[in-house]
């Protein structure tokens, strides 16, 4: 690596050794039935699919596909389970949610080793972020359960029955988290699917749901692609679709749902701006726009993807960026040092490497960090385009990867106009040490979830969603509670 | 209008226009439909809104409503609450207008009277919505950290069928206290009063293009307003099962929000209330660090 001065060498003179997390203590079966009814059963049609280890293409497990009729099992099931879960005490539901909770916290690390090994993502994440912020999602909406009378005044709160939700595998455990932990404290039974490349840790979830002794079918995990979605949106025994995913998925959704009386939540796509002005503590800024675009290998959908740094600074903050980036390590997801980990599938890599081939024949300037990557597995360097414009395609679609965008602008309008040319609607950042700066900027820019001075922060009291075509509804915080309940005068 | 028997006067009959940007055109298409009373006698001329005015219309209205929802609550609650006023003072006419559409007159007198009321009832929404329905959420990391509500953007709404004023005023009043803009399609059948409530608009401090009203035949014109790419959300009363279908199908290409108002009625007192407001607005969160 060449260090001219002004780079940083967080390993000059000194090597990282490796720092693996061990695995010797998690289980992993070597095949997974589907979770319905309280126990895992095998798949009518008796087909399994791989799910691969994303860092090394070996094969982890062997997952049941799921066709309609296993899909109507577990609706049925759910809607068995219904009556009694809607007629239990609220509080003992709660505790219930709360067992969930406590249960994930005990076997926390070898929920984050297993995330880690499923999906590609850095242990550091799935260890510090997303198994316990799902545990704490279940804990924040056990406490619900018996406290929906004060939620929505004026109204008695409802459940609406059987909920199919449909989660994306960038945060897999997460976002099963954010489906079941608010259907069930307001006494809906759920039928998940999660994604079919990482699967493992909703197998899991469907042990500490067993575990945690909720009543047989409240909760039923199956696995299985699109057509698996398909047959849970589809099926007229489900009262209610949550989807996260892509925005091009959930347009079918909605069109699906057209004429049927279920209710739906759509957490879809996002091309966030990320806005430094020149006025930022331009260090921090720096970190802000690193974990904005490279945490989870920008597998995340508030990624901030579209860069806007005021001109004055544009040249030092790019040239930070560069220096910062050369410091991350990419590499495998087990060991504690890494900072970027797999790509989570083959397919993924290629639509990525898609986008870097658009980029630069739309004339944009690529970088990418010298980090060595393995030979096994799939992997992106932390890229950036500079010298790209509003219509490149690098700026408007969603790409889903380690890919930052960067433009620039001199005015607060400039700035703005910018940001909020988009169909998407889901997050923004802006970074400025001027209070009156922030909150003109965060009001007026069009996104649910705006951060200041900082980014990519989530916490289950705290709402999460889209305007425009990021999709409708919040998960997360009181807010939350919407998606899972009828509102009667 | 028909001229007044046993008058010797004759009368000045209105021509129905609609209204678009604060203005009151014709439809540019140049079409009109016959309203006619029971005895199939013509009441007006009413004009049959094309598409393209349409557009206009979503033109003007996305053009008006980054400044009308910067409105202060306070503003925009005194806006309706003058719009109430000018209602009032025109009570007279908003009735006559009713019974010559065929509804009783004291049925009329009742629908005036509560749209006068539910506009006041909005009016007082407008600076109160916001402390009912936001958040300070009690994150965990050392962050500030509040969900507000903010208006969904630009909003196309097919009004009641059968209430040609207050299912009207019902609709507008929660959409436009919360900051949207939005394109009215009147009742086909009741569709006088609409064009009239025009006027009140108009005459109240309401900026040109934040409502637009247009008449005209909705098998025509709905498809319009549910697939149009910058409308945010389409409200609808009163739809059939294959319509409300289609149109949530075609409301799907840019992921709008799809509210049915479908059999309410607008006369009772559990037709008011701020979740009406709510259906059309987005929650922001917004997080800062705490710190030096």
């Amino acid at each position: 690596m060449a260090t001219p001065e002004n780079k940083l060498a967080f390993d000059a003179g000194w090597q990282y050794s490796p720092a693996p997390e061990s695995t010797d203590h998690i289980k992993v079966r070597k095949r997974y039935g589907l979770f319905i009814g309280g126990d895992f059963v095998a798949p009518e049609k008796g087909k399994y699919f791989d799910t691969v280890n994303p860092a090394t293409e070996e094969k982890l497990s062997r997952v049941a596909l799921a066709s309609d009729a296993d899909v109507d099992k577990a609706v049925k099931a759910a809607r068995k389970a219904y009556g009694p879960w809607v007629r239990m005490k609220p509080a003992e539901r709660g505790k219930y949610i709360y067992r969930i909770a406590r249960i994930m916290q005990e076997r926390s690390r070898e929920f984050a080793a297993i995330e880690s090994l499923d999906g590609g993502k850095p242990i550091r994440e799935s260890r510090d972020v997303d198994v316990p912020l799902a545990a704490a999602h279940f804990f924040y909406y056990a406490g619900w359960a018996d406290k929906l009378e004060y939620a929505f005044p004026g109204r008695k709160a409802r459940p609406l029955g059987v909920a199919g939700q449909i989660i994306p595998w960038n945060f897999p455990l997460l976002m099963a988290a954010w489906k079941i932990a608010p259907a069930l404290a307001c006494g809906n039974t759920v039928v998940l699917k999660p994604a079919e490349t990482t699967p493992l840790t909703a197998m899991k979830l469907a042990e500490v749901v067993a575990d945690a002794g909720i009543p047989d079918g409240v909760v039923n995990i199956v696995t299985g692609a699109g057509e698996t979605g398909a047959a849970i949106v589809n099926h007229p025994g489900v009262d209610k679709i949550a989807f996260t995913g892509s925005t091009e998925v959930g347009r079918i959704i909605q069109q699906a749902l057209a004429g049927t009386n279920k209710k739906y939540t759509l957490e879809l796509g996002g091309k966030a701006a990320n806005i430094i002005f020149a006025d930022a503590a331009i260090d921090q800024a720096v970190e802000g726009i690193i974990n904005g675009i490279f945490f989870n290998q920008g597998h995340v959908c508030c990624a901030g993807s579209r860069l806007f740094v005021q001109e004055s600074v544009a040249e030092e903050v790019i040239q930070k960026l560069k220096d910062r980036m050369e410091t991350l390590i990419v590499g495998d997801p087990l060991d504690k040092n890494t900072d970027i980990g797999a790509i989570n599938s083959r397919q993924q890599l290629d639509t990525i490497e898609s986008y870097l081939a658009i980029g630069q024949g739309e004339g944009g300037e690529m970088y990418q960090s010298s980090c060595p990557v393995p030979d096994k597995g799939y992997w992106c360097r932390p890229t950036l385009f500079t010298g790209v414009s509003q219509s490149n395609r690098v700026v408007q679609e969603e790409i889903f990867g380690p890919v930052l965008a960067i433009q620039t602008f001199r005015t607060f309008d400039e700035a703005l106009t910018k940001a909020n040319n988009t169909p998407y609607g889901l997050s923004g950042g802006v970074w400025t040490d001027k209070g009156a700066k922030i909150f003109k900027m965060t009001q007026s820019v069009r996104a649910g979830v705006v951060w200041a001075n900082t980014f990519n922060k989530f916490d289950p009291t705290s709402p999460f969603g889209g305007y425009k075509e990021s999709g409708m509804g919040r998960e997360g915080g009181l807010h939350g509670l919407d998606a899972y309940l009828r509102l009667e005068a | 209008m028909a001229q007044k028997s046993g008058s010797k006067r004759l009368s000045v009959a209105k021509t129905y226009k609609i209204y678009i940007d604060g203005k009151f055109p014709r439809t540019e298409s140049g079409r009109y439909f016959a309203l006619e009373d029971s005895k199939g006698g013509v009441i007006a001329n009413v004009c049959r809104s094309s598409r393209k005015d349409f557009r206009n219309a979503v033109v003007a209205a996305r053009k008006a409503q980054p400044g009308w929802a910067k409105a202060s609550a306070y503003l925009r609650g005194q806006v309706l609450y003058r719009v109430a006023e000018m209602l009032e003072g025109r009570r007279d006419q908003f009735i006559a207008e009713l019974v010559l559409q065929g509804v009783g007159q004291r049925a009329a007198e009742k629908e005036v009277d509560l749209s006068i009321d539910r506009l006041i009832y909005f009016a007082g929404w407008a600076d109160k919505y916001q402390q009912v329905f936001s958040a300070v959420n009690p994150v965990s990391s050392s962050h500030f950290n509040f969900s507000i509500l903010e208006p969904t953007g630009v909003v196309s709404m097919l009004a009641p069928n059968d209430s040609g004023l207050l299912g009207l005023v019902s609709n507008v009043a929660p959409t436009i206290v919360g900051g949207n803009t939005c394109i009215v399609l009147a009742s086909e059948k009741l569709p006088l009063c609409a064009v009239s409530f025009a006027e009140v608009l108009h005459a109240s401090d309401v900026p040109g293009g934040v409502v637009n009203i247009l008449t005209g035949h909705r098998s025509e014109l709905t498809g319009q307003f549910a697939s149009h790419m910058d409308v945010n959300a389409i409200i609808y009363c009163d739809a059939d099962r294959k319509t409300a279908q289609s149109l949530q199908h075609a409301a799907a290409d840019n992921i709008k929000r799809v509210v049915s108002r479908t059999r309410t009625d607008w006369f009772k007192s559990s037709a008011q209330h701020p979740y009406l407001i709510r259906d059309t607005q987005e929650v922001k969160t917004t997080w800062h660090p705490i710190g030096v």
